[in-house]
């Protein structure tokens, strides 16, 4: 500051110098006692919201105000050490009086209980082509002053056995021996030794497969994970087969008694073995096909149930109206919607004249369409579009046309169709005539009936 | 056998498998058909009729001609209206009929359980039980019993061996043996014959369903259409030539 003065250069803004003084003012006076200024710094200079710890839970010190706490520094003894040797260590010592018991850390030296073998059991049990004597003995020896702690073991030995090797012959020893001592074999039966002998092939490959993944590459872990994904992928993919064919098969596959054997239900579709639909229009022979084979594939069904299968199999291709023309036209030749005989000839028939008086309709319909295309030909003055001639109209908008009128109707049309040249405007006529009525129709119709 | 041996539709497996856990072979181009006729008969009891027991009715399941369906029915299991006690009533042996006295239409579903060998899956039937006759209403007469019977035929597509060889030459099923190449000849190995029938109680109330009829009714009608359709095409086809020549003088 005082540099600047000499220099000459204005002074800063007089705002810093407020809040350098300002700053430790405040400071000083919001310290609060038990956190020491620089912590409280740390929070930005503000209490905290919450308390972080509540004082008063934290643990006291117990004392009694009438005890005499000491602390001496005494000798001991351990009872796990096997040579008197006389250690010392602080002690604390209440009213006087020094604590008793053994030292406290002398339940932790635990020790294994390793077989101990006499001659006569080696040469009876334990004999071993790939051990010694001296060897077994070394083994066990060594076993009993590291805990089992093979890996130590192994090294100590001056032979060099793996330490599968080692864990091999220990437990087949203790397990020959316990067996052998055993009163009778039940009574070990439950020994965790007896009941699961050491595997020593098992255990090496297995060690083995372990170091092996351990020493992984990067790479070569990546590259497993890639199999593993596909594989399971695949197997999901079989799983997902396997379940839809299983449903498949379950509504096809009897059930009931016999569960052990079903036939393999013949799914594929054979064409059928009765080609009875020659007459039909091409278009629903597919349907009827699959409605037949799809009939087979039941084990047993009614005739009745059958029979209305292909009847909606070969109307599935036709309208509702041609439906219900068709029923009409049965009704009329006086045939029963159902048969109620249904023998299998009589199903049979039904089917073939409900296919003729399809192909009937169908052949009708291309009739009326000819003759539209046929009428517009002939007026080209009436600005007429092929498809909706008055005449095809006429035909359309008589819901009950019985389809003998309409043949007559035909017959009329056709054979007064050179006249129908010559006079023009009868033609729209024509229809009003002969559809008139309806109700001479039906003597007509009788009577063709009865030819 | 001879008709059997003569379809070579049988692919030649050795007929005498009487082992039947091992898969029983299916004939493909047999059809075993067996003709049932079910349905219900109903008396009114008249003076005796109660409430609740104004009818004694019988539903029954019997072959077309009265023949003996227990070769092919295992059992047939009748449900009853929950009403009843113990709607469900099995009957184990022919003849597959049930008795009971009620006074209230329902439907009845029969149960067809078929011998294993003819099919493991049971087959149900719909009947509606009629006890008021519909002409004269009112008047109800103790010895003429509401009839209502219905015509059917339980198909087997694919008989399996044993059963199709077991069943040739019953008398009251009929096999279709259909020949090999598509031709569609069909062959009714067993005529349905008119058999006797037993003494049951119920049997002169019996219908008798007739093909024929139909037969010469369908017969008929199709004459009829094809006829109509031999017009029409030939009408077609004059069309088209009347409308070729049109296009022509119209160019």
């Amino acid at each position: 500051m005082d540099a600047k003065d000499i220099l000459g250069i204005p002074k800063t803004t007089p705002s810093l110098p407020h809040e350098k003084k300002s700053r430790p003012p405040k400071d000083s006076q919001r310290k609060p006692d038990g956190i020491s200024r620089e912590v409280y710094a740390l929070t930005g200079g503000l209490a905290p919201l919450m308390p972080s710890i509540d004082v008063n839970q934290l643990k006291k010190k117990t004392q009694a105000e009438n005890e005499k706490i000491t602390w001496q520094w005494l000798p001991f003894t351990s009872s796990a050490r096997k040579d008197n040797l006389q250690l010392y260590h602080w002690v604390r010592v209440v009213n006087g009086v020094p604590p008793t018991g053994d030292y406290s850390f002398a339940k932790y030296n635990k020790s294994i209980d390793v077989i101990k073998y006499t001659d006569e059991e080696y040469e009876k049990f334990l004999e071993d082509p790939a051990w010694t004597r001296e060897e077994t003995d070394q083994l066990f020896d060594l076993s009993a002053r590291f805990d089992l702690r093979f890996v130590v073991i192994a090294d100590k030995l001056p032979y060099s056995r793996t330490v599968e090797e080692l864990k091999n012959r220990y437990y087949s020893v203790s397990r020959a021996i316990l067996i052998a001592r055993a009163a009778s074999p039940a009574d070990v039966s439950g020994h965790p030794l007896v009941k699961e002998p050491y595997n020593l092939a098992q255990e090496t490959e297995r060690k083995r497969a372990l170091s092996m993944i351990l020493s992984q590459s990067k790479h070569q872990e990546r590259r497993d994970a890639e199999v593993y994904a596909e594989a399971k992928k695949i197997m999901e993919a079989r799983m997902a087969a396997k379940a839809a064919q299983d449903s498949e098969l379950i509504p096809i596959s009897t059930g009931g008694a016999g569960d052990a054997e079903r036939d393999n239900v013949n799914v594929d579709d054979e064409s059928p073995s009765n080609p009875q639909f020659l007459s039909a229009p091409p278009i629903s022979i597919a349907e009827t096909a699959s409605a037949s084979a799809s009939l087979r594939k039941l084990r047993v069904y009614l005739r009745t149930y059958g029979f209305e299968q292909m009847v909606q199999a070969a109307s599935s291709s036709a309208g509702l109206r041609t439906i219900k023309r068709v029923e009409q036209i049965l009704q009329d030749l006086g045939v029963n919607m159902k048969p109620k005989v249904p023998t299998k000839t009589v199903c049979e028939e039904h089917l073939e004249l409900r296919k003729e008086i399809l192909t009937l309709l169908n052949l009708q319909k291309q009739f009326q369409y000819k003759e539209a295309e046929g009428s517009s030909y002939r007026e080209g003055s009436y600005p007429e579009t092929p498809g909706t001639p008055k005449s095809f109209q006429r035909i359309l908008d008589q819901d009950r046309t019985f389809i003998p009128d309409s043949t007559c109707f035909g017959a009329e049309f056709s054979g007064e169709h050179i006249v129908k040249r010559d006079q023009k405007r009868k033609a729209p006529g024509r229809p009003t005539d002969a559809s008139s009525s309806p109700a001479n129709k039906r003597p007509r119709k009788l009577k063709n009936t009865d030819e | 056998m001879k008709n059997a041996s003569a379809s070579a539709a049988e692919r030649g497996e050795d007929s005498n498998n009487h082992n039947s856990k091992s898969p029983a072979k299916r004939l493909k181009d047999v059809e075993v058909s067996v003709p049932i006729v079910y349905g219900t008969i109903s008396f009114w009891l008249g003076k005796k009729a109660t409430e609740t027991q104004s009818h004694k009715w019988t539903v029954y399941v019997r072959g077309a001609t009265n023949a003996d369906l227990g070769a092919v029915v295992k059992r047939v299991v009748f449900q009853l209206h929950p009403s009843f006690n113990n709607p469900v009533r099995a009957v184990e042996s022919p003849p597959f009929e049930l008795s009971e006295c009620g006074w209230g239409e329902f439907e009845i579903a029969i149960t067809l359980y078929f011998h294993a060998d003819a099919c493991d899956k049971p087959l149900t039937l719909f009947h509606h039980l009629k006890l008021y006759s519909e002409d004269e209403p009112g008047t109800q007469s103790i010895k003429k019993p509401v009839v209502v019977e219905s015509y059917d035929e339980i198909v087997f597509p694919d008989p399996s061996e044993n059963f199709f060889a077991r069943v040739k030459n019953h008398p009251a099923i009929l096999s279709y043996v259909s020949a090999p190449l598509g031709l569609h000849s069909v062959e009714e190995v067993n005529e349905a014959k008119e058999e006797e029938t037993k003494d049951h109680p119920l049997s002169q109330w019996f219908k008798n369903f007739s093909e024929g009829d139909e037969l010469s009714k369908l017969a008929a009608a199709r004459q009829q259409v094809q006829g109509h359709i031999v017009k029409l095409r030939n009408q077609l086809s004059s069309m088209n030539g009347q409308l070729e020549s049109v296009v022509i003088e119209c160019d």
